[in-house]
């Protein structure tokens, strides 16, 4: 991306996802006067506080109080402002549910939701403030655009397509320094289109958010001690998701594993379910995710690793997979 | 400043030219939320004729005054108006609640011109508003936002948001109603859920408040021409009104949320309605300055 930031994967490290989010927010406050930024209460926690640091006219803390936040950004953005949003992503797709719903993706405003703490990224915290079903809810909301970045860098390329095209956005980051997978945002950043992390034929990872830096280290790991050629595909956009990429996954490897830090109820691996079940192509499928239970409380790398969502999990359904004889139950030439 | 016999008794005529647009509206789509619509109506009239700034053949005049209908099921009542001030044609009314119609009881405001809002979902349309109006004080603008509430619709948690928030953030270009009609679906409001003391409420919120009777002009106009000039706060206008206000059978009765017309209720209420605007008449003649 043209004037992207350029931090080394060093310097990227000095900085948490949200951080990069801020500094994107000031970025585009900067060369645009009718960016403006609301949070309820969550200045500091989202790092919108930095844009109300830089631009405190253009920036509204309206307390503990989220759903009037997503009606101020409405009537926002329907005068022509473009407000960008952040709270907790559990209350920005629960809490405030129906002014998403019908304020901003029915009206189809020009609103950007920046929520973070998702997943179980805020793990200490609990169930109460883990995010397990935002992408379900935000996916099935018409209108709005549904982004899970990978690490800063992408959040960065999130934020700045967010604002370089019209209508709403949903894009949810961690809490917290998420494992750096890009070292530039120069690598074809692209609402909808999936990033191939890793060249593989005998089995695709399809995964989103945090899972992606986990399926990159599992894929290498698995080429060294098992000799596989693990396809891994960053699939940061949730909606629209990119089909030609789920197919061509399926008709190229057979096998698909999707991993998420979410329910695998009506998030990313139901996209790619409901792909691959249309298109009546036949694969080997299996979603790792949180398997429909709240997830226990600790850092997010050890609920990541109960969940079976890091490279350890990963490894393991890549192998159960791969043992499974998939290929003789049907004839895939005749399929394809 | 209070109204000119003359502005009053045309005020008066647009009411009664409404109430029956809005009423006819009703009758062709077998049944609508007409109780609320015509409480809310002389609101509806006194802004879109006296004091609104809007421009039917630019619908999205940056410039323009914004309004809000909270209580998005009165949409008969708006859609009627949008029609009637030249925003859409009049015929469009004919197609209300019908399949496929731009109009549905709660109006989108992507299909209807005139609409600034789709409100429906109840306890949306202040903070919309609020936002709205606090986009003039960014953009360095002068248009005011109006919004209207339903009484009802104060249980929502959502409006004290936003009436702790338009104050906290000095709102004094929103300027506020509530149609104090004091039914609900279920029935009264203060028996299905208390709101009383609810001036007491939002002045507490931080709002300036004026109680008025929503049916008279005069009252309305004297109320909003204090919130026009008023600066530092928001004000609301509790406009005490009548469900069904001009059908005699529908006055003050919840029932009359939402009701289907038979051909004999239809002539029933047209009657009623002259007879109610010769009296708004009489009274405009007798107060009037």
């Amino acid at each position: 991306m043209a004037g992207g930031l350029t931090y080394t994967a060093t310097e990227s490290t000095a900085f948490s996802t949200a951080e990069i989010y801020g500094k994107a927010l000031c970025e585009l406050g900067e060369k645009h006067p009718e960016v403006v930024a609301l949070t309820a209460d969550l200045g500091k926690s989202t790092k919108i506080g930095m844009f109300g640091e830089k631009f405190p006219d253009r920036y509204f803390n309206v307390g503990i109080a989220e759903q009037n936040m997503f009606g101020m950004a409405a009537g926002m953005a329907k005068a022509g402002l473009v407000p960008f949003l952040s709270t907790f992503s559990v209350f920005a797709s629960l809490r405030s549910a129906d002014q998403l719903h019908t304020d901003i993706c029915y009206q189809n405003i020009n609103a950007k939701i920046i929520a973070t703490h998702a997943g179980t990224s805020f793990g200490q915290a609990g169930s109460t403030h883990h995010a397990i079903c935002d992408m379900a809810v935000a996916r099935s909301i018409p209108n709005l655009t549904v982004i899970c970045p990978a690490d800063g860098l992408e959040t960065y390329n999130a934020v700045h397509a967010a604002y370089d095209n019209f209508g709403p956005y949903y894009i949810r980051i961690n809490r917290g320094f998420d494992r750096v997978l890009y070292d530039t945002t120069d690598y074809g950043f692209e609402v909808g289109k999936a990033v191939t992390i890793n060249e593989g034929s005998d089995i695709t990872i399809i995964a989103c958010g945090s899972c992606v830096f986990q399926a990159y280290q599992a894929a290498k790991f698995l080429e060294t001690n098992d000799g596989l050629k693990v396809r891994v595909l960053n699939m940061h956009t949730i909606k629209p998701i990119d089909k030609e990429a789920i197919i061509k996954a399926v008709m190229e490897t057979r096998r698909i594993i999707t991993a998420e830090d979410h329910n695998v109820l009506g998030g990313l691996g139901s996209a790619v379910a409901e792909v691959i079940v249309e298109a009546g192509k036949g694969c080997a499928f299996k979603q790792l995710g949180i398997q429909d239970k709240f997830a226990p409380i600790g850092l997010h790398e050890d609920i990541m690793s109960t969940l079976g969502i890091d490279q350890n999990g990963i490894i393991a359904a890549v192998r159960e997979v791969m043992g499974k004889d998939f290929e003789l139950d049907d004839d895939w030439d005749d399929e394809a | 400043m209070a109204l000119t016999k003359q502005e009053w008794l045309a005020l008066e005529e647009q009411a009664h030219e409404l109430r029956k647009l809005c009423l006819d509206t009703t009758f062709w789509a077998g049944s609508a939320h007409i109780g609320g619509g015509m409480s809310v109506m002389d609101m509806l009239t006194i802004l879109y004729y006296k004091y609104m700034k809007y421009d039917v053949a630019n619908p999205q005049w940056e410039d323009r005054d914004r309004f809000i209908l909270s209580k998005g099921h009165a949409g008969v009542a708006l859609a009627s108006l949008v029609c009637h001030v030249g925003f859409d044609d009049k015929e469009k009314l004919k197609t209300f609640n019908l399949s496929n119609s731009t109009m549905g009881i709660h109006l989108d405001s992507n299909k209807v011109k005139g609409v600034d809002a789709s409100t429906g979902s109840l306890g949306h349309g202040l903070p919309i508003a609020l936002g709205t109006a606090l986009a003039a004080k960014v953009l360095g603008k002068d248009y005011k936002t109006y919004c209207i509430l339903g009484d009802g619709e104060c249980d929502e948690g959502s409006n004290w948001e936003a009436g702790m928030a338009a104050a906290h953030f000095k709102a004094d270009n929103l300027i506020s109603f509530v149609d104090r009609n004091k039914c609900m679906i279920d029935g009264p409001t203060e028996e299905v859920m208390k709101l009383e003391p609810l001036a007491d409420k939002w002045r507490a919120f931080g709002f300036i408040v004026k109680e008025v009777d929503g049916h008279n002009f005069n009252e309305l106009a004297e109320a909003i021409d204090f919130a026009l000039e008023n600066k530092g706060a928001p004000v609301m206008i509790i406009a005490n009104t009548v469900k069904g206000a001009g059908v005699d059978y529908m006055e003050g009765d919840y029932k009359w949320h939402y009701g289907a017309l038979n051909d004999e209720k239809y002539e029933l209420a047209k009657a009623s309605l002259e007879k109610y605007y010769a009296a708004r008449k009489a009274r405009a003649e007798k107060e009037g300055i």
